[in-house]
C-alpha cells in the first residue's frame, strides 16, 4: 500500500530558545553543574556545623574583589540580553559587536577573579573551611573561564567565512549559559563572603 | 554493549576467584592484600564499568533513538566522546590493577581508610579518578538521552505514547544528572585531600568523614535505581510483547517509575544507620525506605495483570522476566527487613547484606538484561540466539545464583562479616561457603554457555527477520540489523504500540534531504513537527578530546600541575571539535531556513 506522507520540507532549520536541541543540551549541562554547586554549598554548611567558630581561626575574606566582580557580572547581563536579541534576528554585524563586548566583560571578570583568591585570607590547606571556600571559588572559576573561552572562540568564528544560522543559535545559547554563570555567582558570593560574617 | 559485557565477564572472574578462596576455611588462593584488591575491583568494576554503562548507557544509546523513531541520538559527537571516556577509564582501572595499584579499600572507598594517612601510594587515587572517567561519560549520555526523548521523537509520539523502556531511561537520565555530580565531587575532594592537603575529611582540621558518606550515598542510592529502572523498562517491554497485549496500567507504570526516581533521592541515609545519626533522621529514612516499596509494588501488580490477561507466548526473554520476579522479590523482601533500624544494626556489614544487594542488583538488572539480550539480539545482529542453549544458560544461572547467594543470608545471620579473606574452621561456616562456591561455578558455566551461544549465533543463527516476536514498538519497524540511518522512511505514530495499532497507511516523514544527515525535531509534549535539524558527520576530534581528557585525569593524580598543563591540549581539541569545516558550513547555509524567512527577505 502506498504510504501517506508528512512533508516537512517547509519547516525552518534555524530556531531559538526551547525549540532548539542545543538549548535543551545547555539546560541539561546547567542542571548537572547547578547540582554540583548546590551540593558544594551544602557541604559548606555541613562543615560549618562541625566548628564552633566560623571561619575557624581565620579572618573572613576581604570584600572588595568579590563585590567588584559581582557588579561586573550584574552589569554584563545587559549586553548578554542584547547579544541574544540581535543574534536571534540574525544580525551579523551587531552579533559580532555583542560577542566582543561579552568577551571583554568575561576578561574583566577573570581579572577581578585573580584578585579574589588572595582576598580569601587563607590557603586551601589551612583547614576544612579554607578548603571548601577555595573549592567554591575554584569551581565557579572553571565555569567562568570555560564560558569566556567559548565566547572568544565564537567571536573569532563570526569573523570567518564559516558562518551559518547555527552560529547565531550558538551565540544566543552563549548568553543563556552566561546567565547561568551570573546567577550561580550570586549565592556563591553570599556564601563565600557573607556567610563567614553572618554565621 | 560488548565493552560492558567484557567488563562483566572480567568482574565475574574476580568473583569466582574470591569464591574459591572462601570455599574452605583457611583458604590459600588469595592473601589478605590481594583479597582486598579483588573485592574492591569486583565491586567497582561491576557498578561503574558494567551496571551503569550497560543498563543505562549502552541500552539507552542503542534503543532509545530506535524506539522513538529517530535516525540517531542527539549530539552524536558527544556520544563518541563519552564512549571513549568510559573505555579509557575502564582500561585505566584494569591496567593499574595489573600493576598492583588497583584500589583495595572497598567499592565506596570510605575515608579515613582511603585518605592520605591510611592508603599511601596511588591505589585510592586510581579508584577516585576511575569515578571521574565513568561519571563524566554517564552524564554526557544522560544529556543526550534527555534531548533525544524530549525533542527527537517521531511525529505523533506524544508523552502518553512513549514506550515504557524509554520512560524508564528518561527517568534514569534525570537521576544520573542529579546524582552523579555528588560522587564526582566527593571523589574530587578525596583526590584533593590526598594530593594538595585539603581537609574536607580530616576531623583534626574541621573536616568530617561523615561528609564523605553523605556525598557518596546521595549518589549511591539513586545509583541503585539507575541500575534497576532500566530493568523495569525491559520487563514492561517484554511482558507486553509476550502477552500480546499493551501493558496494563500504563499511566500507573509511568508514574511509579517517576516516583521511584524521586524517592530514590530520599533514602540515602539508610546506608548510614550505623553511624550514630540522630533518632529523628533514622525514623525519617526508615519511613522513606519503606515507602519506596509502594511504586515497585504497583509495577509488579501491573505486570502480573498484563500477564494474566494476555495470551502468553513462552520464550526465553519471558523466562528471564519470570526469573527476575522470583529473585528480585526475595531481594526486595530482605530490603524491607533492612529498612528497619534494629535489623540493620544486627546484620550490618555481614554477608546478609551481600546476599541482599546481589538479589536486588542481579535480580533487578542482570536477569532483565539477559531477557533484553535474548529479546533484542535478533534486532542487533539479524539472527536468533539458540533456544535450547538459552534454556541451559537460564537454568544454570538461575540455580547457580540462588545456590550462591541464598546461603549468604544464613552466613550473615550466623555472624560472618563482609570482606573477610578467610575464616577458621571452628565457626562452621565451611559448608555454606562451599555451597555458595558451587553455585558461583554454575553461574560462571551459565555465562560460558551464553558466550558460546552468542559466538555461534552471531555467525550462523537462524535469520530473524524484521520482527521475529511480533512486537509492537518502533524498533521492530526497521530492518534487522538496522542500517546506520535506523529507518529508511522516518515513521510517524498514532498509538502506543504503533506496529499493532496504527493503520498500514500511517504517514511517513518526507521532505528531508537524504544526501546529508537531516532529521526532524518535534515539540516536547505532543511531538508535533517543529523544525529540521542537521546532525554532524563523524570526526576525529571527540577521540582526540577524550585522549586529552585522559591525559589530564591520569596526570593529575600524580601532580596538581597535570590539571594545569592538561587543560591546554583539552582546550585545543575542544576548539577543533567545535570549529566547522568549510564544507559543513556550506551545507548548513544551503539548507538554512529561518523562521520568518519571508519577512526577513
Amino acid at each position: 500500500m502506498q504510504k501517506r506522507e508528512l512533508n516537512v520540507a517547509g519547516l525552518p532549520s534555524v530556531v531559538f530558545g526551547y525549540r532548539s536541541l542545543i538549548w535543551w543540551g545547555t539546560m541539561g549541562m546547567m542542571m548537572i553543574e547547578g547540582t554540583m554547586f548546590a551540593i558544594t554549598v551544602s557541604a559548606y554548611f555541613f562543615l560549618r556545623t562541625r566548628s564552633s567558630d566560623w571561619p575557624p581561626g581565620l579572618m573572613p575574606p576581604r570584600l572588595t574583589a568579590g563585590t567588584i566582580n559581582l557588579i561586573i557580572f550584574l552589569v554584563s547581563v545587559a549586553p548578554a540580553v542584547w547579544t541574544q536579541k540581535v543574534a536571534q534576528r540574525g544580525d551579523l554585524k551587531l552579533t559580532r559587536i555583542g560577542l566582543i563586548v561579552m568577551s571583554l566583560f568575561g576578561a574583566g571578570n577573570l581579572i577581578a577573579r585573580v584578585f579574589e583568591f588572595p582576598s580569601l585570607m587563607s590557603t586551601w590547606d589551612a583547614n576544612a573551611y579554607a578548603s571548601i571556600t577555595w573549592m567554591l571559588l575554584g569551581l565557579h572559576t572553571v565555569h567562568l573561564a570555560t564560558d569566556w573561552a567559548d565566547t572568544v572562540v565564537l567571536s573569532v568564528l563570526m569573523f570567518t567565512d564559516r558562518i551559518d544560522g547555527k552560529r547565531f543559535m550558538d551565540s544566543s545559547e552563549n548568553s543563556d549559559y552566561w546567565y547561568f554563570v551570573v546567577l550561580t555567582w550570586i549565592p556563591i558570593y553570599l556564601v563565600i563572603y557573607w556567610a563567614p560574617r553572618w554565621l | 554493549m560488548v565493552t560492558a559485557f567484557i567488563f562483566f565477564v572480567l568482574g565475574g572472574i574476580l568473583a569466582l576467584v574470591m569464591r574459591l578462596q572462601l570455599a574452605h576455611p583457611n583458604g590459600h588462593v588469595l592473601g589478605p592484600d590481594k583479597y582486598n584488591e579483588f573485592f574492591t575491583m569486583h565491586g567497582s568494576n561491576m557498578m561503574f564499568l558494567f551496571a551503569v554503562p550497560m543498563m543505562f548507557e549502552a541500552l539507552a544509546v542503542y534503543f532509545v533513538p530506535l524506539m522513538v523513531g529517530a535516525r540517531n541520538i542527539a549530539f552524536p559527537r558527544l556520544n563518541a566522546y563519552s564512549y571513549y571516556m568510559y573505555l579509557f577509564g575502564g582500561i585505566f582501572l584494569w591496567v593499574m590493577f595489573i600493576l598492583n595499584t588497583g584500589p583495595d579499600m572497598g567499592w565506596f572507598a570510605y575515608v579515613p581508610l582511603s585518605g592520605p594517612d591510611f592508603t599511601p601510594g596511588k591505589r585510592a587515587d586510581t579508584w577516585a579518578q576511575m569515578i571521574t572517567f565513568t561519571e563524566l561519560s554517564a552524564l554526557c549520555v544522560a544529556v543526550e538521552i534527555l534531548v533525544t526523548v524530549f525533542k527527537m521523537r517521531a511525529p505523533g509520539m506524544s508523552l502518553n505514547r512513549i514506550p515504557m523502556f524509554v520512560w524508564a531511561q528518561l527517568v534514569v537520565a534525570f537521576s544520573v544528572i542529579f546524582a552523579m555530580p555528588s560522587i564526582m565531587l566527593s571523589s574530587t575532594m578525596l583526590i584533593l585531600d590526598r594530593l594538595v592537603s585539603t581537609h574536607f575529611f580530616n576531623p583534626a582540621e574541621g573536616g568530617d568523614a561523615l561528609l564523605y558518606q553523605h556525598l557518596f550515598w546521595f549518589f549511591g542510592h539513586p545509583e541503585v535505581y539507575i541500575i534497576f529502572l532500566p530493568g523495569t523498562g525491559i520487563v514492561s517491554t517484554i511482558v507486553a510483547a509476550f502477552s500480546r497485549r499493551k501493558d496494563f496500567g500504563y499511566t500507573a507504570l509511568v508514574l511509579s517509575t517517576v516516583a521511584t526516581g524521586f524517592i530514590g533521592f530520599g533514602v540515602w541515609v539508610h546506608h548510614m544507620f550505623a553511624t550514630g545519626l540522630p533518632q529523628l533522621s533514622l525514623s525519617f529514612f526508615t519511613a522513606a525506605s519503606l515507602m519506596i516499596v509502594i511504586p515497585t509494588g504497583i509495577q509488579f501488580f501491573c505486570w502480573l495483570t498484563t500477564l494474566s490477561t494476555g495470551r502468553l507466548f513462552m520464550r526465553l526473554p519471558l523466562l528471564w522476566v519470570f526469573g527476575f520476579f522470583f529473585v528480585f522479590l526475595i531481594g526486595g523482601l530482605s530490603g524491607v527487613m533492612l529498612a528497619s533500624v534494629p535489623v540493620d544494626w544486627q546484620v550490618h556489614d555481614t554477608f546478609f547484606i551481600v546476599a541482599h544487594f546481589h538479589y536486588v542488583l542481579i535480580g533487578g538488572a542482570v536477569f532483565p538484561l539477559f531477557g533484553a539480550i535474548y529479546y533484542w539480539f535478533p534486532k542487533i545482529t539479524g539472527r536468533m540466539l539458540n533456544e535450547r542453549l538459552g534454556q541451559v544458560h537460564f537454568w544454570l544461572f538461575f540455580i547457580g545464583f540462588n545456590l550462591t547467594f541464598f546461603p549468604m543470608h544464613m552466613l550473615g545471620l550466623g555472624g560472618m562479616t563482609r570482606r573477610v579473606y578467610t575464616y577458621p574452621a571452628e565457626l562452621q561456616w565451611g559448608n555454606m561457603n562451599f555451597i555458595a562456591t558451587i553455585g558461583a561455578m554454575l553461574m560462571g558455566a551459565g555465562v560460558l554457555v551464553f558466550v558460546i551461544d552468542f559466538l555461534i549465533s552471531v555467525k550462523s543463527g537462524a535469520i530473524a527477520g524484521d520482527n521475529p516476536w511480533g512486537a509492537g514498538t518502533l524498533e521492530w519497524a526497521t530492518t534487522s540489523p538496522p542500517q546506520p540511518y535506523n529507518f529508511l522512511d522516518l515513521p510517524t505514530v498514532g498509538s502506543r504500540e504503533p506496529l499493532w495499532e496504527d493503520p498500514p497507511d500511517q504517514p511517513v516523514v518526507t521532505g528531508l534531504r537524504e544526501d546529508v544527515r537531516e532529521v526532524i525535531s518535534t515539540k516536547a509534549l505532543d511531538a508535533d513537527p517543529d523544525h529540521r535539524e542537521l546532525l554532524p558527520v563523524p570526526t576525529i576530534w571527540p577521540f582526540l578530546a577524550s585522549l586529552a581528557t585522559t591525559f589530564l585525569f591520569i596526570s593529575s593524580i600524580f601532580t596538581p600541575w597535570g590539571f594545569v598543563w592538561g587543560c591546554i591540549p583539552l582546550a585545543i581539541t575542544l576548539i577543533g571539535w567545535f570549529w566547522p569545516t568549510k564544507r559543513e558550513a556550506a551545507v548548513k547555509r544551503e539548507l538554512e531556513k529561518w523562521e520568518d524567512a519571508e519577512a526577513r527577505a
